[in-house]
């Protein structure tokens, strides 16, 4: 449980928080035409006469979405039904063409299922929670009003009109602002793992309806508002954290929370009324007599599942059998690019362990760097794989593979080929090796002197020296065996 | 030469392949009488060039040697809730005023395919809501029958399809189509002494068709006599992918597999069909084509459909819950009249709009469907009207143990004068009684003409069959044709 509260003036509040994520299903054609989905086109490009609702127009349902919301329900282990049924959902606007969105009220395609949290990356196994998913359900989008486009008239964009949407609503089991960011970045992995959804936030394939209610610990639930729309992680998590703050301090003036509609601002990280309960639409819901329910075969939903991929806990717990770190698993696995990025290293036969600790530290540092993700990754697995061979083999040392794969980066080159080049291949010739201790020795014989009078910790001092005289290319293994004993012999009796 | 226009679909079908005739002059015949009978008002647009076009392609395929289409030559009339590609379409409504689709229904694209011509758009009444089209915003369509008591009052040629009957009946086209939802093509081919079939729900696409109750509307054809039908029907028939209620089912060979033979054939007969207050007359039909049944070889029997009762108010409620939400789309924003009042918003558009666009039973509707689907009357009205809509397609499930057509009377009525019961909506909707039914449970029915009343006025039989059993509805249509010997057709008055 979450010990997040909220302190009033009259005690400790408790946030109960459930999400409705409408999640734009990837695919080629919306949800019941076979108008494209395009983000970016010029406006109503992309709509079909059924998008336009013209007279005498009827719905098909996209056998793709319906695919995508079935398979987004397996993913978290989700009731699939087997019989659903779209609604119309009745009210006027200018961006929704038929004058009723179809959607699913009564009898959704995916029933309950869950999704597992962690609140520490660092122990992600330790911290979890489990957070129950309500329902999935597909829908049409609505078009878009553009307010910009005349001094006296708006425009409308029907491009939308008609793009499938999931609309996942989980159970009210988040508890802070934490644990809804953790959900959300949750949900978002696992539908890019699935593929269903992009997850695009900024785009609007991925979008949160937040409801918040507060209570004193242990009593019945509060009055609930609902902010709509709300369009980044960060924003859904400031919404919690504001309006639980808002509650709370209507409610200890003595006042009451009106179930309403919300909106977000976020110049002014604050939620604004929009409409409430008393304006609120009948929507006069009922069975779309255009479609007949959604019967779903058995072979489908074979097909379904088999198709699913490895989702990011069991892939977390593969890569911790491995003996990856349950925090380099946990950051591996959260995005499913960088998963398959991983995944396809291993596949070039490194060691898991080895292979965790360069694609965390020195790939990720690299792309942080440069400001590049991994889909844009200027180096291949490939190249990774043989970068870390040349590593496990002797080849390169690890300062001098920090250089190989500096150069790697800027041109993109094979490690091999970049060590050929530049001559940065590591030594182990044991001749050269003494000679230039002999060098570095003769140079500093006052040291010898302290080294041999006792202290130990000059040692590192002639490692340096030496590996600096040879260019960073002396093997330290071979470096450290023969100053070892080109500093011990004098001491010897 | 005999008259072209006195010929049906099979005679011009058969004389166009024999070079009894050309296409292009059963074109001409038939473009000369919709000229002539504006007094009818039954089409909205005459299209005499798309007519002539088929026609000519039919000539000149035959010229060439080439095997003529099922329907090559016949020139049709369109009701004008099928959108066409290209010609004014607008379900008789001020609202859509002006519309003109960039495409096809395809029905009418079947029948263009099939070698079909259009003569014209046919008036209706507005979004096929209402029995006498009386409700059309552009001018009721008048039967072309007039009574035998020496009056002259103008009658109704039924509804919604009230254009296809008065033109069929008048001979301004050999075939027309039409729409049913509660009775719209069976009631005023009944009206007009023509046949007509609402096949069963899923073999006509409704794809391209204004859209009235979905659940409910069936195209199918009107012609003069059950052959005609079972000919049209077979082109505009089939499945469509564009429609996800459409029968993945291949379209049967109906006029191949016509029989007036009906030996063996049960025939129920619904005692609650006798409704009180039904003329003698009615009762009487009723009674001959019971007769004419058993006279073809048929048995009767006396079936129960306990729950017909109440399948009137339940059509009356979940048809206009359909229709409520249908017609949301004619809002003003991309196609129809606008009525933008000087410096309003969206909501005085949506209601201005719509208050000019729609006229009076489309607004009742409209209203009564928002209503039973409002929050807290949902359940009492539309999930009780769904609970009865099962018991009766249930109650037919049943008959079709003891039984394998059903026989009643198409309407409780003749045809009404215009105006005699547009005041009361309750006595128009009753009209249905007989036809709803039928159509709630989404069954193939048919009306052919019977005889006449003692004013002169046609009386149809409606024949109800099994789900996909249009050729049984046909065959026993066809017996009762026979044995009915109706010849009888309005004097051209128009």
């Amino acid at each position: 449980m979450s010990d997040y509260r909220i302190q009033g003036e009259t005690g400790e509040w408790e946030v109960v928080i459930g999400l409705e994520v409408h999640a734009q299903v990837t695919s080629n054609a919306k949800l019941f035409s076979g108008a494209a989905t395009a983000f970016g086109a010029e406006p109503n490009t992309q709509v079909s006469l059924v998008d336009a609702a013209m007279p005498g127009m009827l719905p098909v349902p996209n056998r793709e979405c319906i695919r995508q919301a079935v398979r987004t329900g397996m993913a978290i282990e989700a009731q699939i039904n087997k019989w659903s049924r779209f609604d119309r959902k009745n009210y006027f606007y200018a961006d929704l063409p038929q004058g009723y969105q179809i959607s699913q009220l009564y009898h959704p395609i995916v029933g309950e299922g869950a999704i597992d949290i962690s609140l520490d990356e660092k122990n992600p196994d330790a911290a979890g929670k489990r957070i129950g998913v309500q329902r999935i359900h597909v829908e049409q989008d609505a078009g878009k009003l553009m307010h910009d486009q005349h001094p006296t008239q708006s425009y409308v964009d029907l491009n939308r009109s008609g793009v499938a949407l999931m609309e996942i609503v989980s159970k009210p089991d988040l508890a802070s602002p934490a644990e809804t960011g953790a959900y959300l970045r949750k949900l978002r992995s696992i539908l890019r793992y699935v593929g269903s959804c992009d997850g695009n936030m900024e785009e609007g394939s991925m979008r949160a309806d937040v409801n918040v209610s507060v209570r004193k610990p242990g009593h019945e639930l509060g009055t609930r508002t609902e902010t709509k729309n709300v369009n980044s992680v960060r924003f859904v998590m400031a919404v919690v954290e504001q309006e639980a703050k808002r509650q709370v301090e209507v409610l200890e003036a003595g006042g009451k929370i009106q179930q309403e509609t919300r909106l977000y601002d976020p110049d002014r990280n604050e939620t604004r009324s929009m409409r409430s309960k008393e304006d609120a639409h009948d929507y006069r819901y009922f069975p779309d007599p255009d479609l007949l329910p959604l019967v779903l075969d058995d072979a489908f939903l074979e097909e379904c599942r088999a198709s699913l991929p490895e989702l990011p806990d069991a892939k977390r717990a593969r890569y911790e059998a491995l003996g990856i770190t349950a925090y380099q698993a946990t950051v591996l696995t959260a995005e499913v690019e960088a998963a398959r990025w991983f995944d396809a290293l291993l596949d070039a036969g490194v060691k898991p362990a080895a292979a965790a600790n360069w694609t965390t530290s020195e790939l990720f540092g690299a792309l942080n760097r440069t400001g590049k993700d991994i889909l844009n990754s200027p180096v291949s697995p490939a190249q990774a794989a043989e970068l870390l061979g040349l590593i496990a083999d002797g080849t390169l040392s690890g300062s001098l593979a920090k250089q190989v794969f500096e150069v790697m980066l800027e041109t993109g080159d094979g490690a091999a080929k970049v060590v050929e080049d530049r001559g940065l291949k590591q030594t182990s010739d044991t001749g050269a090796i003494e000679k230039v201790i002999a060098e570095v020795m003769a140079a500093n014989a006052d040291k010898v002197a302290d080294y041999r009078g006792g202290k130990d910790k000059l040692f590192g001092f002639f490692v340096g020296q030496t590996m600096k005289a040879m260019g960073g290319k002396a093997n330290p293994a071979v470096v450290n065996e023969v100053l070892k004993s080109a500093l011990g012999e004098s001491v010897a009796p | 030469m005999t008259d072209l226009t006195d010929l049906g679909i099979a005679g011009i079908r058969d004389g166009v392949r024999d070079g009894s005739f050309t296409a292009r002059d059963v074109a001409d015949a038939f473009i000369v009488k919709v000229s002539q009978a504006k007094a009818l008002n039954a089409f909205l647009v005459e299209t005499p060039e798309h007519a002539i076009a088929a026609a000519t392609a039919a000539d000149t395929a035959r010229a060439a040697g080439e095997t003529l289409k099922p329907l090559a030559g016949v020139p049709i009339g369109m009701k004008d809730l099928f959108c066409t590609k290209g010609v004014t379409t607008t379900a008789a409504s001020h609202i859509l005023e002006g519309f003109t689709p960039t495409y096809e229904s395809t029905v009418s694209q079947n029948l263009w395919d099939a070698g079909a011509g259009m003569l014209g758009k046919l008036n209706m009444d507005q979004f096929a809501m209402g029995s006498s089209n009386e409700t059309s915003a552009f001018g009721n369509v008048i039967s072309p029958w007039k009574r035998n008591d020496g009056g002259n009052a103008s009658l109704a040629p039924g509804g919604s399809s009230g254009g296809s009957s008065s033109a069929v009946a008048a001979r301004l086209c050999p075939g027309a189509t039409g729409t049913d939802t509660g009775g719209s093509i069976r009631q005023p081919a009944a009206f007009t002494g023509i046949s007509g079939i609402k096949p069963t729900y899923g073999r006509c696409s409704r794809w391209g068709t204004i859209a009235f109750a979905s659940s409910l509307d069936q195209a199918g054809p009107m012609a003069r006599d059950v052959r005609d039908c079972a000919i049209l029907l077979e082109a505009m028939a089939g499945f469509d992918a564009k429609d996800g209620t459409s029968l993945q089912l291949d379209v049967p060979k109906w006029e191949a597999g016509l029989s007036a033979s009906l030996v063996g054939l049960r025939v129920g007969i619904p005692k609650e069909y006798r409704v009180d207050g039904m003329p003698e007359e009615i009762e009487a039909l009723w009674q001959k084509g019971i007769e004419w049944m058993k006279d073809a070889g048929a048995t009767i029997v006396e079936v129960s459909l306990p729950h017909t009762k109440y399948a009137l108010p339940a059509y009356y409620i979940i048809a206009p819950a359909e229709a409520s939400s249908n017609l949301a789309r004619y809002d003003g924003v991309r196609y129809g009249i606008r009525d933008l009042p000087a410096g309003s918003g969206l909501q005085d558009m949506y209601a201005a709009t719509r208050a000019d666009g729609f006229g009076p039973e489309v607004k009742r509707r409209i209203m009564i469907g928002t209503y039973v689907l409002s929050a807290g009357f949902y359940d009492a009205y539309y999930t009780q009207a769904q609970k009865v809509r099962t018991l009766i397609a249930r109650d037919f499930e049943k008959a079709w143990e003891t039984c394998d057509v059903l026989l009643t009377p198409t309407a409780p009525s003749a045809a009404f004068a215009l105006g005699e019961k547009s005041a009361d909506p309750i006595a128009m909707y009753l009209n249905d009684v007989f036809t709803v039914p039928s159509s709630l449970a989404g069954l193939p029915a048919m009306s052919v003409p019977g005889g006449l009343d003692k004013q002169g006025l046609p009386l149809g039989l409606q024949i109800i069959g099994k789900p996909l059993d249009e050729q049984g509805v046909l065959n026993a249509g066809l017996a009762i044709e026979q044995r009915a010997g109706f010849t009888a057709r309005p004097e051209a008055w128009w």
